[in-house]
């Protein structure tokens, strides 16, 4: 029954507030994400939220050297251009430190040496002396400028090629595909044997699966290392590979066998019934009907080992060729800590991927979670 | 390149490996215990109770090894010295008792499992009650939920924006929350190390990564509650948010519990957030980060670590064994 529908002012005050809410939830990412676009300068001298405004700054340029001014009928005249670095508008300007907007563009000022000069609005400057000057430095121009919004692909263009983003990237991937993809098909043949199959001790099986899925991972660090070291396996792909193999596979068969084990029971005893062995069954039946389960698992997995941090530090080299994103990203927390540039460009380079899956196949997500628990970081 | 070519292949050679396993194995029981002849029946019998261990065989060799051994040689390694090569007792536990930093550890982890699964479940129950009375609610729901396809290492890069600090004399504050805070009159602050409460500054990334996974749980929850009893409460006279609290709350509490369980073992097993935030300085060290330190300091202690790992593992197991008995009685 929908009484939104029947109370207009509710029905305003509930879209205010999940408004309101959303707009909560979405700020932080939205914040690093504009920020990504800003150049170095930009974000260490203005909160984000100002990117779309104009931003203001202040500061000094030095005017060319007095000895260049040239005679115009009875004065000598000196100009130039104080934007030419930046670009943008001239706000005010000003000839002493202690008054440095002291006047808008346009307006002339008397120097205590008592050369006029001028700022236009589009930094044209021009000084006027009353007589020929030697001096080699120039005045000092206190301008305020306005720049207008500038984005730039620059931060990206930094991470990924000289920041090592771009051979993480690819890291990342090696460990996910192969790590999402094999526990599929092992955990499948596992549920279907414990949804369909009758077995002394199915129970017992299922339940321990169900324990297993809260093991935390922490448990199997250092008995696994240790294994892997004796059997030569060493940090490696391979060692990532089995582990993440062996860390989803409860969540695998446990999703697979809620799902096999609601399929309508007819159609397989009928298969049986035609002489097809469980094989064949399992192939030509479950496999295709259970497809929604299968991606349901297979977005779980794929999100899980290519956000996962820990199981990557602990199983895999951190060399160029091994180190992941988000072990790259922690080591430029550290060593770059202060340069938003970089890291929020780092930080949305391993993000994207993520939330493309996520935004195309959240009903999987969805159903997935619905399914039964899930496993957490 | 060569890495994404061995990946490929890895790809190949399990599915191929894993499908002629099956297949194979299969054809081989079959072979062995043929379904006719003398002992067509016998065979049948010894064929059909064999095959779902053929089946189950990869599962099991993996989990067997890659999460019960583990169990089993944690615990054992918790009783060993540094090496794990001399037997010590309990003496890594006795260790635990009295330092420090374990001690801060387990309040930190406390405090995170008294608030991340209340507030979570809080805020999700709150942005499912109120998304799915309007139209657009599923797209407010996906944004919310949106934090859940991000790393928790991403998460930590943008909240660390968020809480920025610049000093006096380094211009203007560019993490949000300063700025809001001065807008209001009150001094900037380096949040992440103000003592105590910094704890709270890193729960409060979990909790909005996870409010949009307790939200959607609950969000089918409350859509599931029968119609009848709502409409009776309106007819009643009862208002929108007596129902939602007196009507349809009673009936998700099966729900709510399986969601701040289900929490409760991310926040048991937090570490990726506190590494990439403080890594356990100014007081915010929890269990995961104080194993990983004294699993990859210079000289690894494995009998502290794998002791710090057994206490996580004990706070686990009561949800472990409520989630089995759950299972349990679904089944029946």
């Amino acid at each position: 029954m929908d009484m939104a529908g029947s109370k207009p002012q509710l029905t305003w005050v509930v879209n205010i507030s999940v408004v309101l809410l959303v707009v909560l939830w979405i700020i932080p990412t939205v914040g690093l994400l504009i920020s990504s676009f800003r150049d170095r300068d930009q974000i260490s001298t203005s909160g984000w939220w100002t990117a779309l405004a104009a931003s203001e700054r202040n500061f000094i340029q030095r005017a060319a050297a007095p000895a260049e001014a040239k005679p115009q009928g009875a004065v000598w005249v000196l100009s130039g251009n104080v934007l030419q670095a930046s670009g943008g508008q001239v706000v005010a300007f000003g000839i002493t430190s202690q008054d440095p907007e002291a006047f808008a563009p346009g307006e002339v000022g008397e120097h205590k040496s008592g050369a006029l000069i001028s700022v236009a609005a589009n930094g044209d400057y021009t000084i006027t002396y009353s007589q020929a000057q030697d001096g080699t430095r120039g005045l000092r121009l206190f301008v305020r400028a306005k720049t207008a919004p500038a984005f730039t692909l620059d931060n990206y263009r930094e991470v990924l090629f000289s920041e090592g983003m771009g051979a993480s990237l690819l890291n990342t991937l090696t460990v996910t595909i192969p790590a999402t993809i094999i526990p599929i098909l092992v955990a499948a043949f596992a549920a279907y044997a414990l949804a369909w199959m009758e077995m002394p001790g199915r129970a017992l099986l299922i339940a321990a699966v169900v324990g297993l899925l809260v093991v935390p991972l922490q448990v199997a660090f250092i008995p696994l290392l240790k294994l892997h070291n004796t059997v030569g396996l060493g940090k490696g792909y391979l060692g990532i590979w089995l582990a993440h193999t062996g860390f989803g596979l409860p969540l695998a068969v446990f999703l697979l066998r809620n799902y096999m084990a609601g399929l309508p029971r007819e159609i397989i005893e009928s298969a049986r019934v035609d002489g097809a062995t469980d094989f064949e069954i399992f192939r030509r039946i479950i496999l295709p009907l259970s497809f929604p389960a299968l991606a349901s698992f297979a977005i779980f997995q794929f999100l899980w080992v290519w956000n996962d941090l820990l199981v990557a530090k602990v199983f895999l080299g951190t060399g160029e060729d091994e180190l992941v994103m988000t072990g790259r990203i922690v080591e430029l927390l550290g060593s770059r800590g202060g340069d938003w540039e970089i890291l929020a460009a780092s930080a949305f380079i391993s993000i994207a991927v993520p939330i493309a899956v996520f935004f195309t196949l959240q009903r999987y997500l969805v159903r997935g979670l619905l399914a039964g628990s899930v496993k957490g970081g | 390149m060569d890495q994404l070519l061995m990946a490929v292949s890895t790809i190949v050679i399990g599915v191929f490996g894993c499908v002629a396993y099956f297949f194979f194995s299969n054809i081989a029981l079959d072979r062995i215990f043929p379904p006719t002849g003398d002992h067509a029946g016998r065979n049948i019998n010894w064929a059909t109770a064999i095959r779902p261990w053929l089946f189950l065989f990869p599962a099991l060799a993996i989990l067997g090894l890659y999460l019960v051994y583990p169990v089993i040689s944690t615990a054992w390694l918790s009783l060993n010295s540094a090496g794990g090569d001399e037997f010590v007792g309990l003496a890594n536990y006795t260790w635990l008792a009295q330092d420090a930093k374990f001690q801060e550890s387990l309040v930190n982890n406390m405090l995170w499992l008294a608030f991340v699964p209340a507030a979570s479940t809080f805020c999700g129950l709150v942005a499912a009650g109120l998304t799915d009375r309007i139209k657009w609610g599923a797209t407010a729901q996906s944004l919310i939920f949106m934090p859940m396809a991000i790393s928790f290492v991403g998460a930590a890069v943008i909240w660390k924006f968020v809480y920025d600090y610049r000093g006096e004399n380094q211009g203007d504050q560019i993490g949000l929350l300063n700025a809001l805070v001065q807008s209001i009159g009150f001094d900037a602050q380096a949040w992440i190390t103000v003592p105590f409460w910094n704890n709270f500054f890193l729960m409060i990334i979990l909790v909005w990564i996870q409010t949009g996974f307790a939200m959607v749980i609950l969000s089918a929850a409350l859509r599931g509650i029968s119609e009848e009893t709502i409409e009776a409460a309106f007819l009643d006279g009862a208002t929108p948010m007596q129902v939602f609290f007196k009507i349809k709350i009673p009936q998700i509490w099966g729900t709510i519990a399986v969601v701040w369980t289900t929490i409760t073992v991310t926040v048991l097993k937090v570490f990726d957030i506190v590494f990439a935030m403080t890594n356990g300085q100014w007081g915010t060290q929890v269990l995961a980060n104080l194993m990983y330190d004294w699993m990859f300091r210079g000289t690894p202690d494995f009998g502290r670590g794998s002791a710090i790992v057994m206490v996580i593992m004990l706070l686990v197991t009561p949800i472990m064994a409520w989630n089995i008995s759950n299972a349990r009685k679904e089944m029946r």
